[in-house]
């Protein structure tokens, strides 16, 4: 199968492949990870190096998991710094679709693309271990065609995921419509137990109110391939190709 | 030369760990009394750490070779393997005992460090990596630091490395409360005709350091690994080593993009004895000479003395030798990932012999003029054959006999059960596995389908896709080591390779990693040279040689003494078709539950006498190598023939432990039967060797049934997979939930 969408870049409405591509920050780790998995849709992928100024055309642009810079002085404060982000940043203002995976959503929340930001685990420990998730936004695209009375098994590994907003924040997200995902049991309940990091109220993943801009802990792309038992990722990952063909 | 100081004495020497005889061996190769930073460069090249020099003899005899060993023992970084389809997996454990003994986050993390460095440096990209771990009596607070500094720095370090940690052991006993043990484990992929070697030849090739700069950190730590533990040994405090994961993945891509370009002559990374390891055991094999300018090395502080720059252990360095003449290309990725590079050297002719001499300068003098030859291990370095005895001990353990202790009573069950499943050598090791990325990678198989050893696809950037996957696992229960080190190290490769087998892998070949006491010690080498007769012996049957690993000795301290012999085995499977994997979980309700394998009146060494009736003088459990044998090629058999749904084998805990973690891990109860003919306590929690649960469908029975019924191995219907609770002989032992619930908890509520 393979997707098309609209060339957003361009303003002409003629078909081509959709393009991803995956920054790879220093200490990205994750990268390889997300290659493979939107490459298994058939679509054309490639790596954006982070000392570049050049997104290649791409209609997608995923920030992946890792330690970018090490992570040293603060998860992601440093990324947001890289020569790429300059384009990412003009990316996303122009409407370009942009997803950040657990430390890409930290580079997101550091540079301000999606309110917020990530704390230490209230567990004060790493945690990687596979999660359940509830679709939450029915507008945005990464979750709108989800089935939102399900939980979605997803692997999560971080340290540093307790999802944080101040009252003012919290409530434009909610009122908004921005919150993407929250941890729940494997019923589906957003329970305190469930919550694997102490996340505000559950959240584990937001978008920015432009609705282009996706953030999340959880790693959908380590839940793409059937030979590892467990696909549920896949859903998630297809939303931003399907979606953009309506 | 460096002539300014006094030259030093036998008396220094022996500070430094240099023996008296090895003073005048020194003396001899030189012509001339060495200066200190000659002494200093002979101290750390043969301690025990680098030179093996109080093993070497005894590893020798270990078996080496097979169709598929493309790199033996010792002639390089690692042990290299062919796994078909025109790639080789390179494997290996390495233990960080000692500094972790003092500085546990540090010490674990540069252990995960330098085994993956070893890995990459022959062009490997590492995919998976394991831990050995063993620690005291979890009830002192020094062990549940040391607990967590270990788990937090494996954890911290693999984790921004990017390589998923896909399994290991962990065991706790007083015998550990000094001296815990830190393996680490890591096995990667490279083409075969891509692999880098560890060497260097061609006069006037340049020599590069490349990776971090190099400080006063790990200074004489292959000396101090050669040592007892002491209250003196916190003044050794430099002497443990610094990581930093991020410069290590950034050298793990750089050093992967040089060796690509094929210009690189030979690679080595520095762990033990930094700089003048990697530019001996390098020209040593290369038969040439180098002169380096220690002015050239980038340090993190200024004037280091030139022993303190030659033997920092700084992590994350390489020392390469390329072609000469690309030096460009090569500085032009290291300035891509923002790395050190600067050229300290280049490669000098050697004489006739091969010999070739070692020259370093500072400040434009010369301060060492060394042959490499001598400095390294199957060179001059010394070899010793220590004397051993066999420990009193020994005999009065063989002197146990069952009748001495009582037979649980069917009352007693529901205690002993509860007492197994929370134990901290038998309860789930999530509290520590969760703090570890196993998942990064997306090659690991054994996340969503829990198997005796873990499957994890040959996938990673760089690596052609193929449908196969390694098989790999740790273990040693050293308890059985303790009560008979020929015994328990068979045990310990059987172990190994009946996990590999009950998952669907084939067992290829094995590192190892012989943590023991003070090998000056008769009672200790004896320890070592049995396990080290046991485990060859075993090596050869399973028809998996030993591609290299580590010695680590003096794990004793003045108080406690020595350490259990803990010969740890790390093996590597393949499994070439993903349809061969099994799983250890029950399945569906009403699948029968049958025990591969005979059961034994015995309950020798098992965790149950050890612990629940508090004997600990026992022999090994029963092991019978041709039993073993047998039962693994059933079990081979069964799952390519697909006539089980699971497969578990009974190790620690005994036969309900095994059954009681395939039901947790599928979310099921079971009911099973004792036989009259075996005492209970023996039936149930008895850990007598070659014994495997496997469970059957309705629809596989009868094929299951005619097969067995034509091997040659007994086995027996114990009961069936049932929706919950764990019953044996008509009555509920515990309920599943309170037993899963133990069973997870246990570790995590101690650490709490």
């Amino acid at each position: 199968m393979t997707l098309y969408t609209y060339d957003f870049s361009t303003y002409d409405y003629y078909l081509c492949p959709m393009k991803v591509g995956v920054v790879v920050f220093p200490g990205s780790n994750c990268d390889q990870d997300a290659v493979d998995a939107f490459e298994s849709f058939d679509l054309s992928v490639v790596k954006l190096w982070h000392k570049d100024h050049d997104l290649q055309g791409c209609d997608l642009v995923v920030l992946p998991g890792g330690f970018s810079y090490g992570d040293y002085l603060r998860t992601g404060a440093v990324a947001r710094f890289s020569p790429i982000m300059t384009e990412v940043i003009a990316h996303a203002n122009r409407g370009g679709y942009l997803m950040g995976i657990c430390n890409g959503f930290q580079i997101l929340a550091e540079a301000q693309l999606v309110p917020g930001v990530l704390l230490r685990n209230t567990s004060q420990q790493y945690v990687c271990k596979n999660i359940y998730l509830k679709p939450q936004s029915t507008s945005a695209l990464l979750t709108a065609g989800l089935d939102h009375d399900r939980a979605y098994k997803i692997p999560i590994a971080h340290g540093d995921g307790c999802y944080f907003a101040n009252n003012e924040a919290l409530a434009r997200l909610n009122d908004n419509d921005q919150v993407l995902f929250r941890y729940c049991d494997e019923a589906g309940n957003s329970t305190d137990a469930a919550n694997p990091n102490g996340s505000l109220d559950n959240i584990a993943g937001v978008c920015n109110d432009r609705r282009n801009v996706f953030g999340m802990m959880p790693h959908p792309e380590r839940a793409a391939d059937a030979a590892l038992g467990n696909t549920d990722g896949r859903y998630i990952l297809e939303q931003l190709l399907t979606a953009v063909l309506a | 030369m460096e002539l300014l100081d006094p030259l030093p004495t036998v008396e220094t020497a022996r500070k430094l760990g240099v023996l008296p005889d090895e003073f005048d061996r020194i003396v001899t190769i030189l012509g001339r009394q060495p200066n200190f930073t000659e002494l200093s460069i002979f101290s750390v090249m043969w301690s025990e750490h680098c030179s093996y020099k109080n093993s070497i003899i005894w590893l020798k005899t270990l078996p080496r070779d097979s169709d598929r060993m493309l790199a033996k023992a010792g002639e390089e970084n690692a042990g290299l393997v062919d796994i078909g389809d025109g790639l080789a997996c390179s494997f290996k454990i390495e233990s960080h005992n000692h500094p972790s003994a003092l500085e546990p986050y540090q010490g674990a993390a540069t252990g995960v460090g330098g085994i993956n460095r070893d890995i990459f440096t022959m062009g490997a990209r590492p995919i998976a990596q394991l831990n050995s771990l063993r620690f005291g009596d979890l009830s002192l607070p020094k062990t549940r630091r040391l607990l967590r500094g270990v788990t937090k720095g494996i954890g911290d370090y693999g984790n921004a490395f990017g390589i998923p940690t896909v399994g290991g052991e962990i065991y706790f006993d007083e015998c550990y409360n000094t001296n815990p043990l830190v393996n680490a484990f890591s096995a990667g992929i490279v083409e075969i005709g891509k692999v880098a070697k560890a060497t260097s030849y061609g006069v006037g090739n340049p020599v590069f350091i490349v990776g971090s700069a190099t400080g006063k950190d790990g200074i004489h730590g292959a000396t101090f690994a050669s040592e007892d533990i002491s209250a003196a040994s916190t003044d050794k405090l430099p002497a443990v080593q610094v990581g930093d994961p991020f410069m290590e993945k950034l050298l793990l891509e750089a050093t992967l993009e040089i060796i690509a370009t094929g210009y690189v002559i030979g690679i080595q990374d520095m762990g033990a004895a930094g700089i003048i390891c990697s530019t001996s055991e390098m020209s040593a094999k290369g038969e040439h000479g180098m002169v380096i300018d220690l002015d050239k090395v980038p340090t993190r502080q200024p004037n280091m003395a030139p022993f303190e720059i030659l033997l920092s252990e700084s992590q994350e360095r390489m020392l390469v030798v390329i072609e000469k003449g690309k030096e460009g290309i090569i500085q032009g990725i290291f300035d891509k990932w923002d790395l050190h590079c600067a050229q300290i050297g280049e490669v000098t002719a050697a004489p006739a012999d091969g010999m070739g001499r070692l020259h370093f300068y500072r400040y434009g003098q010369l301060v060492a003029d060394v042959p490499a030859h001598d400095l390294v291990l199957g060179g001059g370095a010394p070899q010793y054959r220590r004397d051993y005895k066999e420990p009193a001990y020994i005999k009065e353990f063989a002197k146990f006999r069952i009748n001495t202790v009582p037979d649980v009573t069917p009352a007693d069950l529901g205690d002993v059960a509860r007492h197994l499943l929370s134990h901290p050598n038998i309860c789930s090791r999530r509290w520590v596995y969760e703090q570890y990325d196993s998942m990064v990678g997306t090659a690991n198989r054994s996340t969503n389908a829990p198997s005796d050893a873990a499957v994890v696809r040959v996938k990673g950037a760089g690596i052609p896709k193929t449908d196969k996957s390694i098989v790999i696992t740790v273990d040693c229960n050293s308890r059985y080591v303790n009560a008979n080190p020929f015994t328990g190290a068979q045990i310990a490769v059987a172990e190994a390779a009946r996990n590999i087998v009950c998952t669907g892998g084939e067992p290829l070949a094995v590192t190892n990693n012989l943590n023991f006491g003070n090998p000056y010690v008769p009672e200790v080498y004896w320890h070592f040279v049995e396990a080290v007769k046991g485990m060859g012996e075993a090596c050869a049957r399973f028809a998996t040689p030993v591609t290299g690993g580590n010695v680590s000795f003096y794990n004793q301290s003045s108080d406690d003494g020595p350490v259990f012999p803990t010969p740890t085995i790390g093996m590597l499977g393949l499994m070439e078709n993903p349809d061969n994997r099994m799983t250890l979980n029950f399945q569906n309700e009403g699948d029968t539950i049958y025990l591969i394998g005979s059961p034994q009146n015995d309950v020798a060494s098992s965790e149950y006498l050890y612990s629940y009736r508090k004997v600990k003088a026992s022999p090994a459990p029963a092991f019978d190598m041709e039993q073993e044998l047998a039962v693994q090629t059933i079990v081979k058999q069964l799952i390519t023939k697909k006539l089980i749904r699971s497969a578990h084998d009974i190790s620690d805990g005994g036969l309900f432990v095994a059954v009681a973690e395939s039901a947790m891990a599928g979310g099921r109860g079971f009911a099973i039967n004792t036989d009259g003919e075996y005492r209970r306590d023996a039936y149930l929690f008895g850990e007598s060797q070659s014994r495997v649960i496997v469970s059957v469908s309705a629809e596989q029975q009868a094929g299951f049934e005619q097969f067995m019924q034509k091997a040659h191995v007994s086995y027996s219907q114990i009961g069936s997979v049932t929706a919950s609770d764990y019953v044996v002989d008509g009555q509920v032992v515990i309920a599943s939930d309170t037993a899963t619930s133990l069973y997870n908890n246990a570790l995590g509520e101690i650490m709490a």
